[in-house]
């Protein structure tokens, strides 16, 4: 039997797979979108997968700059950015988190100086990359909560 | 200081956190200390840092930090500006603490500052071009508190490695006994935590003491981790750091060292706290041999004349 798409498939464009059941609506807000796109984005939560659950996201006609996605590693270590032309995989990249987390997540520390009213951006040094273990560059605390500490 | 030893550079670099430091590091400034000492007592004299200027801004309060701060830079020759109460100062009108930084780097060549949000002496350091010595930010560092420890120890003991040293008190809250607990397994000591079940040491730095391949062993009973130790580093419950009194009247007393207690130590054992204490040791300690309290407080002049002849460029 052919197996279904939950999706249709996109003639030009990214597809962001192997999402972290439940994170997709995160990873769309730590990449930009909609804010910086006026593409068509479909989005499938909770598909089916050989190892277990996962979500989907299809950007039409848009190519993500795949340094630029690597960041959603944090909530979605497992994840891969394809780069689709003409209904064909050209690219493939499996994400990895940077070296540095910036603006993306805030400190999970109340009394952290990245958190008062100061022009600064918060600032996490990555420990591991998988699972993902950031440290504040500031006050050096471990948020145990990344995905629910996404600015 | 061993003339065999290749001078390290430390002029403009930041003193933010223990951790930003190797031991070969530590060690040497902990040499240059050592050789501060007479200078620090004003038995010799050397103005090398005639001409320059340190910021002293102090968030919160402070007795030792700060006036070691100052004692040490006008031993050297230095002057000093700032402040010890930011009420006076733009912050009441809403100044960032990145500008407040801004002003403080145009007017001097160094800037020791204690605040209480931590980070606060990282984020600093991005805003100024003089060197940030961190006076302690909020429940965070206090390198140079932790730096007049090792020194302490070192004066006194002469090596840290395998030395049994048991930190007692606040340990959850009580900024020195992180960045301590971390420098003393860098060193290979062996380490004890004694406080009440809810002020016990985070798991982070028990974990960072097992990376570095010490076994921190954890306990409430005081009388049995003292019985062999060589150093007691005693803190205070700290007030100010609980969210809310009945935790805090909870814990508070929860030990204290008394000379009954003491007749189960060693001879040798010696009793550090970074001050102030409250009730946490009877006035009646401060007579015995044991009390080193108030010399580690005033080895805080020879270190930091140390820090600050490092990070502003002149060397006794």
């Amino acid at each position: 039997m052919k197996k279904e798409l939950k999706i249709p498939r996109i003639k030009n464009g990214t597809v962001i797979d192997h999402i972290t059941a439940g994170n997709a609506v995160k990873v769309l807000h730590i990449i930009g979108i909609p804010r910086s796109t006026s593409s068509v984005v479909s989005v499938a939560i909770n598909v089916k997968s050989k190892l277990g659950k996962k979500d989907i996201l299809k950007v039409e006609n848009r190519e993500l700059d795949p340094q630029e996605v690597d960041k959603i590693a944090l909530i979605a270590p497992k994840a891969t950015i394809n780069i689709i032309r003409d209904y064909e995989v050209a690219k493939k990249h499996k994400v990895e988190l940077p070296d540095e987390i910036i603006g993306i997540v805030s400190c999970s520390n109340p009394t952290c100086v990245s958190n008062a009213k100061e022009p600064v951006k918060s600032r996490f040094n990555v420990i591991k990359k998988d699972p993902p273990r950031i440290k504040c560059y500031y006050c050096e605390r471990e948020p145990e909560d990344i995905a629910d500490r996404i600015i | 200081m061993s003339f065999f030893l290749i001078r390290m550079d430390f002029k403009g670099k930041d003193i933010i956190s223990i951790k930003d430091f190797s031991k070969r590091e530590i060690n040497y400034i902990l040499d240059y200390a050592k050789e501060m000492l007479p200078y620090a007592k004003g038995e010799k004299h050397k103005n090398i840092l005639a001409g320059k200027v340190l910021s002293s801004l102090f968030f919160e309060p402070s007795t030792r930090t700060r006036l070691s701060f100052e004692s040490a830079m006008n031993r050297l020759g230095g002057r000093v500006i700032g402040f010890s109460d930011p009420s006076g100062t733009s912050q009441k009108k809403g100044e960032s603490l990145a500008d407040t930084i801004r002003m403080a780097d145009s007017y001097s060549d160094a800037i020791v500052i204690r605040h209480p949000q931590e980070g606060a002496a990282r984020l600093a350091a991005e805003f100024a071009d003089a060197p940030i010595l961190n006076a302690g930010d909020g429940a965070g560092r206090h390198p140079t508190q932790c730096l007049l420890d090792l020194f302490t120890i070192r004066e006194e003991k002469k090596t840290i490695k395998n030395k049994k040293i048991v930190l007692l008190g606040d340990l959850k809250y009580g900024r020195t006994v992180h960045s301590l607990a971390y420098a003393l397994a860098l060193y290979g000591a062996e380490l004890s935590f004694v406080s009440p079940v809810s002020l016990k040491m985070p798991n982070e730095v028990v974990s960072e003491c097992k990376e570095l391949g010490i076994e921190p062993i954890s306990t409430l009973n005081l009388e049995k981790a003292i019985r062999d130790a060589d150093v007691l580093y005693v803190t205070r419950i700290q007030r100010e750091r609980f969210p809310d009194a009945e935790e805090y009247n909870r814990v508070v007393g929860s030990y204290k060292i008394d000379n009954e207690l003491l007749e189960s130590a060693k001879d040798k054992l010696i009793i550090m706290h970074p001050l102030p204490r409250v009730t946490e040791i009877d006035p009646e300690v401060d007579k015995t041999h044991h009390a080193l309290y108030f010399k580690q407080a005033f080895n805080g002049v020879p270190v930091r004349m140390a820090l600050l002849s490092l990070a502003i460029g002149g060397r006794i």
